[in-house]
């Protein structure tokens, strides 16, 4: 006997009419989801000015838009966004909504899921299904793979990091079906958003970066830390830190790699002064040359990495830097 | 005068918790007794409701779920300042997701309010999912505002606050009651002093069970929770490491030498 599954969702995202990267990696996931199933793969997008994104959006996999394209979406707003989707999804039943771990998917997800009545899950690094078809929703954990079900409530919700799935290839051929939203009438006045300010980010995009240099306890006090710094400048690197180090105080959290923060895939990952937990190293496991510097030999950074260098961070930066910056001038 | 909540976790010490590993061969946890510590963003949640206090008055009241060893973590909220302390500690309580966790909170801060905000940090480092503030102001019908950095203006009605959304901040004007959860740069949490400690030797931590809240069984814990762990797995991201041997100097030669090799240096 065939059961019939909802559709998969996708809660895409954008910043001045331009779809963040995560909304499209998700939709690459989305529809080997809903191939599983069976079911179509739909998308709800609310923003100003978005209607631009239909035929990426298309592309790149959808079957159906709810596009909210008003005044009214300019700018997120929590209830606002909150109560437009939990209304198209008590109305059409996603088997599966999937959410990136941005500052904003972030909040919206958990208030979705409340109120909703169903779990949320964060964070995740692979997502299958099992025998009775529940969603299999794999996290970082203790060194390993947790995986988390939740199997007598629909939707099955998850956020996922941005560069965990690969961006879907373009079909510009597909064809999908368009639903406009309207905004509600009345905008709740409990909450307002008074001003968006945008900051340029500072050095180089980490997500992006084709080298990163990642620095962790090992960088012992604020003049290490510094030294970390400067070698990410020398090599143009995205600047990566573990929870430690932010702990610390010298890394900003936007930095921080791995389980809860954020996952690269550059072509050379260098990581000073981190002993190779997991919760870390998953976030660069997609990296194609990796190197380790700790001064113990024995860490287990040594067996998560293609290069070691058994040293003390402290020492060896600054003569690592001097030396490339000769290279750099040889060149 | 503001009646403020602020909900702490205990957590196990972070720097420790890296301890606990899948066991390869049964793919269980391994069982160590680690000592739970305050979740380090709920010390910024705590600082937040402390500083409103010394600046305008306020009532704070600390609010933990956990086992009975979480009382240690309420004890010490009371030595930093906070007035009660209130620990959520029931069998029924275990195995709660982030859903049932934000549920039972709620009924707690609805059965000793009415507060007028209620401070969470950003995510804790256990579970690391951010979810129990949005939720929990969910059950609540109160707006949220999260990742908080500053607290711009605040009345009895209104708080201005900024907040951080990706690429820059967000400046919200928020009505009370509401949740705020907060992040690392609101502010700098105080050191434990002397006399802050003796003085808390008197406050007691106030227990409060199922019964007490008067909730269904089935609400809450294990039983309440829409997800839970089905599996245990070991991450295989094992890789063959070449260690550079030599000086500092030659080792560093050495790396350049492979990376500009292998392609990976501009």
């Amino acid at each position: 006997m065939s059961q019939d599954y909802g559709p998969v969702w996708v809660i895409a995202e954008q910043i001045d009419c331009h779809l963040q990267p995560v909304s499209l990696e998700l939709m690459g996931q989305a529809r080997k989801l809903a191939a599983g199933l069976g079911s179509p793969l739909e998308v709800v997008l609310l923003g100003e000015n978005v209607s631009t994104l239909i035929p990426q959006l298309i592309a790149a996999g959808a079957d159906r838009i709810f596009i909210g394209d008003h005044a009214t979406f300019r700018t997120y707003h929590p209830q606002v966004f909150s109560t437009m989707m939990v209304e198209i999804a008590q109305k059409h039943k996603p088997e599966i909504i999937l959410l990136g771990s941005t500052f904003t998917g972030r909040e919206l997800a958990p208030l979705l899921a409340a109120r909703l009545a169903t779990g949320l899950t964060a964070h995740c690094i692979e997502l299958v299904f099992d025998e009775k078809m529940n969603l299999v929703q794999k996290i970082p954990a203790y060194g390993g793979l947790m995986s988390i079900i939740c199997p007598k409530r629909r939707p099955q919700m998850v956020t996922v990091a941005q560069g965990i799935f690969p961006i879907p290839e373009m079909d510009i051929d597909r064809q999908g079906e368009i639903i406009k939203i309207e905004p509600p009438e009345k905008i709740p006045s409990r909450l307002e958003i008074l001003e968006i300010v945008r900051e340029e980010p500072k050095g180089v995009n980490l997500e992006s970066a084709r080298t990163v240099v990642a620095g962790g306890a090992g960088a012992g006090d604020n003049a290490g830390w510094d030294e970390i710094v400067k070698l990410a400048q020398v090599l143009n690197a995205g600047l990566g830190s573990t929870r430690p180090a932010v702990d610390a105080g010298w890394a900003d959290i936007n930095t921080m790699i791995g389980q809860s923060g954020k996952m690269v895939k550059p072509d050379l990952y260098i990581g000073v002064g981190l002993s190779g937990e997991q919760q870390h190293m998953v976030g660069v496991r997609g990296a194609k040359v990796m190197v380790g510097v700790n001064n113990n030999p024995k860490s287990p950074l040594f067996k998560r990495v293609d290069l070691g260098i058994v040293a003390d961070c402290k020492e060896f930066v600054p003569v690592f830097i001097d030396k490339l910056k000769k290279y750099k001038k040889m060149e | 005068m503001l009646n403020i909540a602020v909900c702490v976790k205990a957590v196990p010490d972070p720097d420790k918790a890296d301890q606990v590993k899948i066991d390869p061969v049964t793919k269980t946890l391994n069982r160590i007794d680690i000592q739970l510590v305050i979740n380090s963003l709920d010390k910024h949640a705590l600082e937040a409701a402390l500083q409103l206090k010394s600046k305008i008055g306020a009532q704070v009241t600390v609010v933990s779920m956990g086992p009975s060893e979480a009382g240690s973590v309420v004890s010490e909220c009371l030595a930093y300042g906070a007035d009660l302390g209130y620990l959520l500690c029931d069998h029924a309580f275990a195995g709660a997701d982030a859903y049932a966790t934000a549920y039972t909170l709620a009924c707690a801060i609805k059965k000793l309010g009415p507060f007028d905000v209620v401070f969470c940090g950003r995510e804790s480092s256990d579970g690391a999912t951010e979810w129990v503030g949005p939720e929990l102001a969910t059950f609540l019908d109160w707006p949220v505002v999260t990742m908080v950095k500053e607290i711009v203006e605040y009345s009895t009605t209104d708080w201005i606050v900024k907040a951080n959304i990706d690429r820059g901040y967000r400046v919200v004007r928020v009505t009370l009651p509401a949740v705020l959860t907060v992040s690392r740069e609101l502010n700098t949490p105080r050191a434990l002093s002397l006399s802050n400690i003796l003085k808390a030797r008197n406050k007691a931590i106030n227990v409060i069970n199922l019964k007490d809240l008067g909730i269904a069984e089935e609400k809450v814990g294990l039983q309440g929770s829409p997800t839970y762990v089905s599996e245990l797995a070991c991450l295989d991201n094992t890789r063959m490491c070449k260690i550079l041997e030599g000086t500092i100097e030659e080792k560093a030669e050495a790396l350049i030498q492979v990376l500009v090799s292998k392609g990976v240096l501009k």
